[in-house]
């Protein structure tokens, strides 16, 4: 610690601090455009200029460290005569366009030239113009011309994203922001640059013109579509949701948010949202009142009931709900007597049930993810499926983390991965089986050398381990190799809510069916609470057959979907936005949220309908007025970080690798996971939305005689789809890679397994 | 003697002729009031009456919907909604004055950055029923078409002080 004074204020701040560090410490505000704290420095700005004393010119506070008894003045005649010249020369070429900007009335350039500027322009001749470019359907760079050169969003890039899509060419006058070689700007952390950029240069694309700032009301609300529960500010106008921020929160997303987040508002009212409750006569689709199909449902749901047996009775789920719903769910089919429920539509590998001690969770907090020396991820497309995870991951590298990959896919984590090891999808438990065995062995070499060297390991089971056909396996392999290295076991999680559909019992006890065998059992009648079978589940051919093969099927949904085939009722469920609610993250943070805007039409949240249904069953325990209410009832008195637990024994682990012909590897597209990320507009525009393809080694498409970019015929259980091949030889032979759960793709089969590609 | 001054004093009618005097100079002094309506007042350059919707001499509407007289109005007297045109240009598609509420105050003027909404010098308008007096995008930009000539001028008169 060394002490210094800031405009006459003594101040004690840490040795290597700097002085803008020291001064926001403080409270005292330093004006700047560059400087960001999760950014390095860059001091080109120059508008942090500060008067120290015993230095003949004004310095940079940003890039000057602080020194024992160190003077600093922010407001001397010197330090505000470097700033007013600053302002002015900034303001030489931005555009006079702040009415039409989108940035207007949040912008730090508006701001500090009120605050630092002078009152009038000197500056006559003409402005430089620069020409707007299109860097993808996310972010807005029209308006080229308001950039001050600060290279946030360049610095984002590279530092936090992980990738330069964005760079600074020429010089003086003529340095631009551009992309290289007029390329889109893909990442999913792109949207950050909205929100790093202190001028309107780089604006959100879908929120163009849409509303002013001061018009907007915040409400705070969590993620809805990954497993990491970021903080986020839901900003509504007209009772319409306008824009997604994120709010700060160090322990969870920084100050980040992933393009899913942030955009998947776009998919909320889309024109297939349901407004109002229907039921399916003659073959023809009715609109009703919701007393009519509230009635009609439960009767439907009685006559199975009474008259096939409680037994034939299924319901399903996804981890996208809210603890309330999942609980009222598990509530009004176990009321009725029967004990099939389920959230867990991906998973294909059940034998854990029951041998599991606890919920399986992240094991650990995110936060501890910056502080690991070791991490070992088994099976995770980690920047697709939790996007924000791998950003600080990424800074953990940079500070020693020694990141070792087993996958089926060697996919670019845009990190230096000190480990890894590919290999087909039935070669992942004898290769982690190897692992195991090195590791206990105290290997000093590779990636068992790596791991046994580490003093804080962690071990993460990513959403390809949980959906593999011998999870349970993978999952007792990792466990050893975490506790032969005194490390964390823990899964990354696959929604946002997944721990939660746990604490709420959203699964079958000792008796009922879980959900890959509710569908290949099929039941008489469904109740689907958020699901789109064909899109969510792990076989999308056997869990459409189910549905259209069953009398009933209730479907609580906030959209029309392929339900309008073979449901009988829809009734309309309002989404995260519209709804309160709890969620349960994969570190086990319990975070409840308020709906921002009204349902839409007639739409109700579902913990409400599920509630009527019960007491129209008249199932006992159904008095609940408020989701808090139900919350309480879950969770009141009960210690949630007791109940997670990953620990599992008596899972016998068979290292057989036989398995004949190629075998699938499919991931779910990071635009694919959800029903609301699925009907978001400009997400679905993006390069990682795009056609799911075929990638094959190119000596497996030379076996069936075709070359990258033809068309080949995949063909898997009943189905068979025609899509575009290209050569990865980066994947193991015998694999082929198409993604699951996409309309392209519905019409396979099972998510791993044998598939047959020829030309087509 | 003076309580008999006091007595004789109002014989006299001093204090009529006083008033009557002051009667005289108004009869034959110029005349102030206006007859109404065959007559009217002289107005200010500066005369805040009806809104009006300006365009630029092309035709082209000149209002940009940054909404800063939205925001500025202190009888939330003016909504908005913008949208992107077809051109890319930013535009409102929605720009009401509910002049019901509005308390011709003139900050839609002061606040606008391209001169759009204007307060005319016209002040003989009304309704007949609820809803007349609540002006439309298309009602202004009316107001705005048939006065132009009177607008531009009282702009250019008052530019010198500003």
């Amino acid at each position: 610690m060394i002490n210094i004074e800031i405009d006459g204020k003594q101040i004690e701040t840490d040795n290597g601090s700097t002085v803008i560090e020291a001064a926001h410490k403080a409270g005292i505000a330093i004006p700047h455009f560059c400087y960001h704290k999760k950014l390095s420095i860059a001091a080109n700005c120059r508008m942090c200029l500060v008067q120290v004393e015993k230095a003949p010119k004004p310095l940079p506070a940003c890039a000057t460290p602080v020194t024992e008894g160190m003077k600093i003045f922010t407001h001397s005649d010197q330090a505000v005569k470097a700033q007013k010249g600053v302002m002015e020369f900034l303001l030489v070429n931005h555009p006079l366009d702040c009415p039409i900007c989108d940035q207007g009335g949040e912008c730090m350039l508006q701001d500090m030239s009120v605050g630092y500027g002078a009152g009038h322009s000197r500056y006559h001749e003409e402005k430089r113009v620069v020409l707007g470019k299109d860097i993808g359907p996310l972010v807005s760079a029209e308006e080229m011309s308001r950039c001050i050169s600060c290279t946030r969003c360049v610095r984002f890039g590279q530092e936090v994203g992980g990738q330069m899509e964005l760079g600074q060419a020429f010089r003086g006058e003529h340095a631009e922001i551009i992309s290289f070689v007029s390329s889109t700007v893909d990442s999913e952390l792109s949207g950050n640059m909205i929100d790093l950029c202190p001028v309107g240069a780089l604006t959100s694309k879908p929120f163009r013109y849409k509303a002013r700032s001061w018009e907007l009301s915040r409400r705070r609300s969590v993620s809805a579509h990954d497993s990491l529960g970021s903080s986020l500010a839901v900003h509504t106008k007209n009772n319409q949701v306008l824009r997604v921020l994120p709010i700060e929160n160090e322990a969870i997303n920084e100050c980040w948010l992933s393009d899913k987040d942030r955009f998947a508002y776009e998919g909320l009212n889309t024109p297939d949202r349901l407004t109002k409750p229907m039921i399916k006569q003659d073959g023809k689709w009715l609109e009703v009142e919701w007393q009519v199909a509230l009635e009609y449902a439960a009767n439907a749901l009685r006559h199975i009931a009474n008259g096939a047996g409680a037994e034939q009775l299924g319901a399903l789920t996804t981890g996208g709900s809210t603890l309330e719903e999942m609980y009222l769910l598990q509530k009004l089919v176990r009321g009725m007597g029967s004990d099939n429920v389920d959230f867990r539509l991906r998973q294909a590998d059940f034998s854990a049930d029951g041998k599991q001690q606890g919920a399986p969770w992240l094991g650990m907090a995110v936060a501890d993810f910056s502080r690991a020396d070791r991490l070992l991820i088994v099976g995770s497309f980690l920047r697709k499926d939790h996007p924000l995870l791998a950003a600080r991951i990424r800074q953990a590298v940079k500070k020693g983390l020694q990141v070792s990959v087993i996958h089926s896919v060697d996919d670019d984590l845009l990190m230096p991965v000190a480990h890894k090891t590919v290999v087909a999808p039935n070669a992942l438990v004898s290769t982690l089986a190897q692992l195991a065995q090195a590791v206990t062995a105290k290997q000093t070499e590779g990636m068992a050398g790596s791991l046994v060297s580490g003093e804080r390991v962690a071990v993460m089971l990513g959403n390809f381990a949980q959906q593999h056909p011998q999870a349970a396996q993978l999952h007792t392999l990792a466990q050893q190799i975490a506790s032969a290295t005194k490390g964390k076991l823990g899964f990354l999680g696959e929604a946002a809510n997944s721990v939660g559909g746990y604490l709420a019992q959203a699964k079958p006890s000792a008796t009922g069916l879980n959900a890959s065998s509710m569908l290949s059992n099929p039941r008489k009648a469904y109740v689907l609470l958020n699901v789109e079978p064909e899109l969510d589940c792990a076989n999308p051919q056997q869990a459409l057959a189910a549905m259209q093969g069953a009398d009933t099927v209730i479907a609580l949904t906030a959209y029309k979907h392929k339900a309008l085939d073979y449901a009988d009722v829809l009734l309309p469920i309002a989404p995260f936005t519209e709804t309160s609610g709890t969620f349960v993250s994969a570190e086990g943070r319990v975070q409840s949220f308020k709906g921002a805007v009204k349902p839409l039409g007639e739409a109700r949240p579902a913990w409400k309908v599920l509630r009527v249904l019960g007491n129209l069953l008249k199932v006992e325990g159904f008095e609940f007025d408020t989701s808090e209410a139900v919350r309480d009832e879950v969770l009141k008195g009960v210690d949630v970080a007791s109940n997670l637990n990953n620990t599992l024994a008596g899972v016998e682990v068979q290292a057989t690798s036989a398995a004949s012909g190629m075998q699938r590897v499919s991931e779910v597209p990071i635009y694919a996971t959800d029903a609301i990320v699925r009907r978001s507009a400009p997400l679905q525009a993006t390069a990682d939305a795009s056609t799911p393809q075929v990638w094959m080694h190119s000596e497996e498409l030379n076996n069936i005689g075709v070359k990258s970019g033809m068309n080949v015929k995949v063909m898997q259980g009943s189905g068979s789809v025609k899509l575009a091949c290209h050569a990865d030889d980066k994947l193991p032979k015998g694999v082929v890679r198409v993604a699951a759960g996409h309309p392209a793709t519905a019409a396979l089969g099972a998510m791993f397994g044998e598939i047959t590609v020829e030309r087509a | 003697m003076n309580t008999l001054i006091k007595f004789f004093k109002p014989f006299l009618l001093l204090e009529l002729l006083k008033g009557m005097s002051v009667t005289g100079k108004y009869f034959f002094a110029r005349h102030i009031t206006v007859e109404y309506p065959e007559e009217k007042t002289p107005q200010s350059f500066r005369f805040r009456g009806l809104h009006a919707q300006r365009r630029y001499p092309n035709g082209e509407e000149r209002c940009i919907g940054c909404k800063l007289c939205e925001a500025v109005c202190p009888a939330l007297a003016i909504k908005i909604e913008v949208a992107e045109r077809a051109d890319g240009s930013r535009r409102t598609t929605q720009y009401d004055i509910d002049l019901t509420k509005c308390i011709f105050c003139g900050f839609c003027e002061e606040s606008c950055p391209v001169d759009a909404i204007v307060e005319t010098r016209v002040f003989e308008y009304h309704g007949e029923k609820r809803g007349d007096l609540y002006y439309t995008k298309e009602m202004l930009l009316a107001v705005g078409d048939k006065h132009e000539a009177q607008i531009a001028q009282d702009r250019a008169s008052d530019a010198k002080y500003r």
